[in-house]
């Protein structure tokens, strides 16, 4: 087996193509949830899960093993990390853009606040910006979404719920 | 009890909560009048079984018997399961199941805090994630609380006699045995005499919220963190190992 060198830059780099299997405008890196890369014999990857059920977590698991297989590095393990509990608040700003353009209403920011978590604040309407917006359910398609509905445009509109 | 089993049996006992209950709401998945509701009640099921797997993953680490999540799920006896007599009561009709989980959310979001403070960092990390996905649990389970007690006569009599029946079930969760004992000495567990204190005012406001009377005090039913169980559980246990005590070791 030929050992190629390769740096931590490129490991980065090669999994930021990783997508999200649930929401795929988005990858592990814009959701904040590739929480570290260690390049020595082996590369190892902490990720940490978003819920405690998200059943994305083995799929994604098996995609950054793949994408590095293809890469050429075989020596590849995963390692699950709990602490510190993922937040939306590591959505980066790119993944926040993402996410408005492929019509879901990012989080609100500043997840810590418990106050966000009882919805004492407006959602905006990913096409029209508007603040005129209802909820329709607390609960989505996934774990991690809440579906919404814009009172000016009328446009019916996924929200990633704020955790 | 020494510290190494008593932690064992702790986060055990955790995932047997979480997995049965996790369970009894995958009974209702598919059965809910309502789109909204259905979709809350998957969500919530598959929090609860993804917080049974870590639990379940840990404890088997702990054990070292080459056992995993599936083996404590799937091949162990209903006398092995340590949850509360609670969780494993019948759904009933959605007042009941509600009801249920109030009870049970209330006292498990302050175990959770308090688990958040103690000195094993695995159960911090686990107990950490959990509370995030109970606190928006119990936000959505209140207001339906609120909305049966405070609705018509009819979910007003109705919700009553699910809070007046499951009652009883509530104070096993309060009644410390030697696995929480040692697990608050030698690892900062939760104090569950002041989680007694908050989890009751918490539980007045609501009640008071919905018009419904708290019951008093009255004799409780207990012996589930001990592994005896109401009828319940074992049809339930029957139902969700079979396909594994058919097959031992089937996977797709």
């Amino acid at each position: 087996m030929v050992t190629i060198q390769i740096s931590r830059e490129q490991v980065l780099d090669w999994l930021s193509e990783v997508p999200d299997p649930e929401i795929p405008v988005l990858t592990i890196t814009d959701l904040g949830i590739l929480r570290g890369v260690t390049v020595n014999e082996e590369v190892v990857v902490e990720l940490t899960p978003t819920y405690s059920g998200c059943p994305a977590t083995e799929v994604i698991e098996q995609s950054v093993i793949d994408v590095l297989h293809k890469h050429g590095v075989e020596n590849v393990s995963v390692k699950r990390v709990l602490s510190p509990a993922w937040t939306t608040d590591w959505i980066s700003a790119e993944g926040r853009n993402k996410l408005r353009e492929y019509g879901i209403a990012p989080p609100a920011e500043g997840a810590s606040k418990r106050e966000l978590l009882h919805g004492k604040h407006s959602i905006a309407c990913p096409r029209c910006d508007s603040l005129n917006t209802a909820v329709v359910s607390e609960f989505g398609s996934t774990a991690c979404k809440a579906s919404y509905k814009c009172t000016d445009c009328l446009e019916p509109f996924e929200y990633f719920k704020c955790i | 009890m020494n510290r190494d089993k008593a932690l064992l049996a702790y986060v055990s006992r955790l995932g047997d909560n979480a997995l049965i209950l996790g369970q009894r709401m995958v009974e209702l998945v598919a059965a809910y009048p309502e789109l909204e509701e259905e979709l809350a009640n998957a969500n919530f099921a598959l929090d609860f079984i993804g917080q049974a797997r870590m639990f379940y993953t840990y404890a088997a680490e702990l054990e070292g018997k080459d056992r995993d999540e599936d083996d404590f799920a799937f091949l162990r006896d209903e006398n092995e399961f340590r949850n509360f007599l609670l969780i494993e009561q019948p759904n009933g009709h959605f007042g009941d199941s509600v009801t249920k989980l109030v009870l049970f959310e209330s006292f498990y979001l302050l175990l959770l805090e308090a688990l958040g403070h103690c000195s094993d960092e695995r159960v911090v990390a686990i107990a950490m994630r959990a509370e995030k996905e109970i606190r928006y649990h119990l936000r959505h389970n209140t207001q339906w609380l609120v909305r049966l007690g405070d609705g018509t006569d009819e979910s007003h009599e109705r919700v009553q006699a699910s809070v007046d029946s499951l009652w009883q079930f509530t104070g096993e969760m309060f009644a410390p045995d030697d696995v929480d004992n040692v697990f608050e000495a030698e690892f900062g567990g939760p104090d569950l005499f002041s989680i007694r204190e908050a989890w009751e005012a918490n539980i007045a406001i609501v009640l008071a919220d919905a018009t419904l009377a708290m019951p008093g005090d009255q004799w409780m039913a207990s012996g589930g963190k001990q592994g005896r169980h109401t009828e319940h559980l074992g049809y339930m246990i029957a139902e969700m190992q079979y396909l594994q005590r058919t097959h031992p070791g089937a996977n797709w």
